[in-house]
């Protein structure tokens, strides 16, 4: 039991470092560097022996690997370098705006997992009854009307019914004030967990479809227990492993799902931050926030590795 | 009359397409007293599961239900009852052990736990659904209950789970036993425990015994009467000593014949019966058995029998034993 996990916990660190690698050789493979990049024309205007001290402060005039060895060593104490716009270490910015990512993905990922497996189970217990059909019928808008267009509509809804305007700078913690901010994260939240909740929806529903006809779910009538009983240990236990999955598929969308809809919504999370940074050439903030959805991505992928074997026990010897 | 437990009345069990039927068991009459072993022998797909899995109302819907007849279980009628209603009696008044164990227990649940799980259902306190678990599982002769409890399906081989499978069924103490194939993949000895077992009980409860084998050895040695399943009818009903004896239908003369070592006399004449059983969904509306059978006449073709009297035996065959036995 203890052994496969620090396997897996070494695979992920593995694939991590293997990001960092691919996001460091991409970001060098671009022509110049970041610092003559951010100064334009400008780098013209400096002599030689400025040029130099500035690549020495932002550390690029070092072989190669020794600037990915003191990148990742600088890293790892949490020194993500400094933002060639705003000046600001990048470790502050993201500081700020990694909570507001997080708590948008959390939300979505439970909203859409309760519409999805709650929507799956009700259709997969009354196949093409009406109750299927609402459930079909939302997977369908779900997973057929993009994030911006729900947001968008959504958006203009709010504004002109309830006059809700967001901006950034109205946008408070969730430990400053925990009701404005769920108010405030739930909407974008919403509009990400549609396209979440139908793929979750259509695999709940596709799995316990199958599992009903299988040998054991036959069994378990057999004994007469309750519905109860039935629907959640033998039917949906069963079909958990296809909805982890779907969802493990799910977050990795969300993450992309989330640049749009912060921007729809204007809330200060990655996602903005990433589209402020590319616009603005930051190249320093890009290559963080590029490693933080891949980290997250591998996080998510090997918590849901582990919970294969949790839940199901023959995944458990090898 | 004597008193009845099951009585199935004209069951017919079929696909339905839309307007479309098709029956595959067509038809079946069969009762059973408390306390009676009935054995249900019959070439594959014939039928058998089909009728036993319409007793409890678990057949696989769609494609496949219950097209008339019905299902009197102490009078009453399962066919027609709520599910509200089966779940009092499954598990609990009716208890089957079904064909191919290996794919009937949930993998993810411990085997301990799944069988408790019936008892549970029916009122039974942890405790004491756990030590029935217990005592059942050694019942049928598993050495070490307290580890099959702990396993996994996956963790126990074939046999094991075909015990555990029939421990269930057991511990609830149910008035009507429905065992579809339940010692295929057992061993002699264990075999014979678990007929011992079945017949030990009998002789304290009144258990009531539905047995589907394909093992007339079984059914020689565990049940009362048995019953001939043949392209979703029953053609012959007879006590099993008069079976053996003296068969009344064709097919069942050769079922007996096909047994190694038996001298039977009309062995000579059946040895040549080969082919396959009909397709239920295009019968031509004579007997079933026709194109097998080396006694048919011109009527055969036309009409298909009814179980007709044939002493203290019924089978449905036009022709009198005597004229084809030798
Ligand atoms: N789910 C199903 N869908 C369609 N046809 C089915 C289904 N289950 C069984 N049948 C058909 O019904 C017929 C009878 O099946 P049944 O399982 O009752 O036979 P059986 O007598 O139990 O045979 P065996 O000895 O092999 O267990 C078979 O011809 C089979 O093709
Ligand atoms: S009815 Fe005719 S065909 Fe059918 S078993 Fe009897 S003799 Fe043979
Ligand atoms: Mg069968």
């Amino acid at each position: 039991m203890l052994l496969p996990l620090v396997r897996r916990l070494a695979s992920m660190l593995t694939t991590l470092f293997g990001v960092l690698v691919v996001v460091f050789v991409i970001l060098r493979l671009l022509p110049g560097n970041a610092v003559t990049a951010s100064l334009g024309v400008n780098a013209g205007l400096l002599s030689r022996a400025q040029l130099q001290a500035i690549d020495k402060f932002y550390g690029v005039g070092e072989s190669i690997p020794q600037q990915f060895f003191s990148w990742l060593w600088s890293m790892l104490h949490g020194n993500l370098g400094v933002s060639l716009s705003s000046r600001e270490p990048v470790s502050t910015l993201v500081g700020s705006a990694l909570p507001v990512t997080l708590e948008l993905a959390v939300m979505s990922m439970i909203l859409g997992i309760l519409i999805g497996v709650g929507f799956g189970m009700i259709g997969a217990l009354h196949p093409d009854r009406w109750q299927d059909d609402v459930g079909q019928g939302l997977a369908v808008f779900g997973l057929s009307v993009p994030s911006f267009v729900i947001g968008t509509v959504l958006i203009t809804y709010l504004a002109s019914i309830f006059h809700y305007f967001p901006s950034s700078l109205g946008f408070v913690g969730l430990f400053t004030n925990p009701w404005l901010n769920l108010q405030q994260v739930f909407f974008p939240a919403l509009t990400l967990s549609f396209g979440i909740g139908a793929a979750i929806m259509r695999t709940t529903r596709a799995a316990v479809l199958e599992i009903k006809n299988l040998n054991f779910s036959r069994t378990a009538r057999g004994k007469g227990m309750s519905q109860i009983a039935y629907v959640w240990r033998h039917l949906f236990l069963n079909a958990l492993v296809a909805i982890t999955t779907m969802s493990g598929i799910q977050f990795g969308y969300l993450l992309g799902g989330a640049v749009i809809v912060e921007d729809i919504f204007v809330l200060p999370g990655i996602g903005r931050l990433l589209i402020t940074s590319i616009t603005d050439r930051d190249f320093p903030v890009v290559q963080s926030v590029t490693l933080i959805f891949a980290a997250g991505f591998i996080v998510v992928n090997t918590l849901i590795d582990i919970s294969y074997t949790i839940i199901d026990p023959r995944t458990r010897s090898r | 009359m004597t008193e009845i437990l099951l009585s199935l009345r004209g069951l017919v069990v079929g696909l339905r397409h839309g307007h479309d039927v098709s029956p595959i068991v067509r038809g079946v009459n069969l009762d059973v007293a408390p306390g009676e072993r009935v054995g249900v022998v019959g070439e594959s797909g014939s039928g058998k599961t089909l009728t036993m899995l319409s007793v409890l109302r678990l057949l696989p819907s769609p494609p496949l239900e219950i097209l008339d007849g019905e299902i009197l279980f102490a009078g009453e009628n399962l066919a027609s009852a709520s599910e509200r209603r089966l779940r009092e009696v499954r598990g609990a008044e009716i208890a089957m052990v079904y064909q191919d164990p290996m794919t009937s227990l949930n993998p993810l649940l411990h085997v301990g736990y799944q069988v408790a799980e019936a008892l549970k259902a029916h009122g039974a306190s942890t405790i004491q659904a756990r030590e029935t678990t217990r005592d059942a599982l050694r019942q049928v002769g598993l050495s070490d209950p307290e580890r099959v409890e702990r396993s996994y399906p996956h963790e126990l081989s074939g046999g094991m789970i075909q015990r555990v499978m029939i421990a269930m069924a057991l511990a609830a103490s149910p008035r009507l036993l429905i065992a579809d194939e339940p010692t295929t993949a057992l061993d002699v000895t264990i075999q014979q425990q678990i007929l011992d077992l079945v017949l030990d009980i009998q002789t304290t409860t009144s258990m009531a015994v539905l047995w589907v084998t394909h093992d007339l050895g079984v059914v020689a040695r565990l049940v009362d009467r048995v019953v001939v399943m043949y392209a979703g009818r029953v053609v012959e009903d007879a006590p099993t000593r008069e079976l053996f004896r003296h068969p009344s239908h064709p097919y069942t003369a050769a079922l007996l014949a096909s047994l190694p070592g038996t001298q039977h006399s009309h062995r000579s004449l059946l040895h040549q019966i080969g082919g396959n059983p009909p397709d239920p969904t295009r019968l031509d509306g004579g007997c079933p058995f026709r194109p097998r059978c080396p006694f048919a006449i011109d009527q055969c073709a036309h009409e298909e029998p009814p179980l007709l009297p044939r002493g203290e035996s019924r089978a449905a065959c036009w022709r009198e034993p005597d004229s084809w036995l030798p």
